[in-house]
């Protein structure tokens, strides 16, 4: 591996950027491995890197059915904060957050983690109250989070209007400061380099068909579109599509899949230096370093794998943002698409151990998942790693569906993210 | 947007003017006191989230306002077929 460095990259620039060498190796599936991750996604290949880094497993394997950065990570609209209300989310969260913090120098890869501020609109007295508590719970937990008038508010990101004859005004907001944004691809490609660097196997192109169990019950390997291969442990990260390689397993999972939508504008000059999120009118959006306006739609009604989804719900979201942002009115929209979201019934995520010995998951960040990407990775391997899991996951385990114990998140409400 | 036959109304109409209800044929438990925490846990939260065929309820919310099931393919998004509740599992 080539490690990045101004010089490498003044050297390769007088060079016309010609000789670069590949980032990583695009690997062909081997008859065994210690591990396997099942999905490319920045969780999944994040659990790779740190297995190798900080487990020293490195005979690893990550499956892929698609191509690296091309599900849910390259289609997210890469939000970054950590302002849950209850402990254990505000924990789980955090814990992600301050890994986001120096990603780009452990992996020497620019991820473009800004740090621009997450500012949640409030609309109404409930939202006042709501945010209030959720300031207070974050600074209780050590999250930093605060209170902004309409006025600092809009001195803080100015496109927004808190004129008082909105149809939704302004009267305040929450801001995270250590929120913000990064480049979600880089993610990808950052933790698919660093981990192929330390042995890990990064397999495009090889869809998981069937999960093979010995006779006490415990995983024994995978049978994949490029055949089978064996491992005694398999962690689990395919987002919308973990119900299918549960059902592989005869595992019943409680979550549903839907799609989720987002859309970015023609590219223009800055204009928005943060990301601004209203629940209660369902619009969130930011600006990417490109120049686009970047806005999260909201998901589909109905469980589908379809990847897209209904133009209606565009719509919907559009219209609220062109009441908060007037000056957005006659901007023009370049691209929309969907993910597949893996939603919870109490939408909190399910990261942990399975009845199957063997087999580890990491499911049902619904619509929120980017921004939890290297802590996700790194308690899966952790889990992974000993067979048990990490204080921090613990809470968020399977069980709870049957004993009750559910984090019935508020601040994961399944739009803004 | 998808149409959507409303076997009731007997007529295709954009989804809009419907409600998505959720899996079909969960029935409601006859004697809940009597359910162990691993069948409230199926009843309540597990779901079927096929890739394929997906048995599931619709309300017709601005038209007739009455609940039918349907058959959808969830990879197409295509509508096999609608039916009127408490018709057997198509």
């Amino acid at each position: 591996m080539t490690r990045f460095s101004a010089i490498s990259l003044i050297a390769k620039a007088l060079n016309g950027h010609k000789d670069w060498p590949e980032q990583w190796p695009d690997a062909a599936p081997k008859p065994a491995y210690d591990a396997i991750i099942v999905g490319g996604g920045g969780h999944g290949l994040g659990a790779a890197y740190y297995l190798a880094k900080k487990y020293g497993i490195t005979k690893v394997a990550v499956l892929e059915k698609g191509w690296i950065g091309g599900g849910n990570t390259g289609r997210n609209t890469t939000i970054i904060r950590s302002n849950y209300l209850y402990d254990e989310s505000a924990h789980l969260y955090d814990h992600a957050v301050k890994l986001w913090d120096g990603l780009s120098q452990e992996l020497n890869y620019n991820t473009m983690y800004s740090k621009r501020g997450v500012m949640m609109l409030a609309h109404n007295v409930h939202d006042i109250q709501s945010f209030k508590r959720h300031i207070h719970a974050n600074r209780l937990n050590g999250v930093d989070n605060e209170w902004l008038t309409p006025e600092e508010a809009k001195a803080y990101c100015p496109p927004l209007n808190i004129s008082p004859d909105a149809r939704y005004p302004v009267l305040g907001a929450a801001l995270q400061r250590r929120g913000g944004t990064a480049r979600h691809d880089t993610v990808a490609w950052g933790y698919a380099r660093a981990a192929a660097a330390l042995g890990v196997d990064v397999i495009q192109n090889c869809a998981v068909t069937g999960i093979n169990r010995g006779p006490d019950g415990a995983v024994t390997g995978v049978e994949t579109t490029r055949g089978s291969i064996a491992c005694k442990r398999i962690g689990v990260s395919a987002a919308g599509n973990t119900s299918v390689i549960m059902q592989m397993a005869g595992l019943d999972f409680p979550l549903e899949s839907y799609p989720l939508q987002a859309l970015v504008s023609e590219p223009v000059k800055p204009i928005f230096p943060c990301v601004v999120m209203s629940n209660t009118v369902h619009a969130y959006m930011s600006q990417s370093d490109k120049g686009e306006l970047v806005i999260g739609a909201g998901t589909d009604q109905y469980v589908s794998y379809s990847q897209r989804g209904a133009l209606h719900i565009v719509e919907h979201t559009l219209a609220a943002i062109c009441e908060i942002f007037p000056i957005f009115r006659r901007m023009r929209m370049l691209r929309t698409w969907g993910g597949i979201v893996d939603v919870t019934p109490d939408r909190s995520p399910i990261l942990g151990k399975t009845p199957v010995q063997g087999l580890y998951v990491n499911c049902g960040w619904g619509t929120g998942g980017f921004k939890a990407t290297p802590g996700a990775g790194d308690l899966l391997a952790y889990t992974m790693a000993k067979d048990e899991p990490h204080p921090i996951n613990a809470p968020f385990n399977l069980d709870r569906f049957r004993n009750g114990r559910l984090i019935d998140e508020a601040a994961a409400a399944a739009v803004a993210h | 947007m998808i149409l959507i036959h409303c076997p009731y109304c007997d007529e295709d109409r954009p989804e809009i003017e419907f409600a998505y209800g959720g899996e079909a044929h969960i029935a409601r438990p006859l004697d809940p006191s009597a359910m162990s925490d691993a069948e409230w846990e199926r009843y309540l939260f597990i779901r079927n989230n096929p890739r394929g065929r997906h048995h599931e309820r619709w309300r017709h919310s601005h038209g007739c306002g009455r609940f039918f099931n349907a058959v959808r393919d969830t990879v197409t998004d295509k509508f096999e077929t609608t039916y009127k509740a408490g018709e057997p599992r198509k």
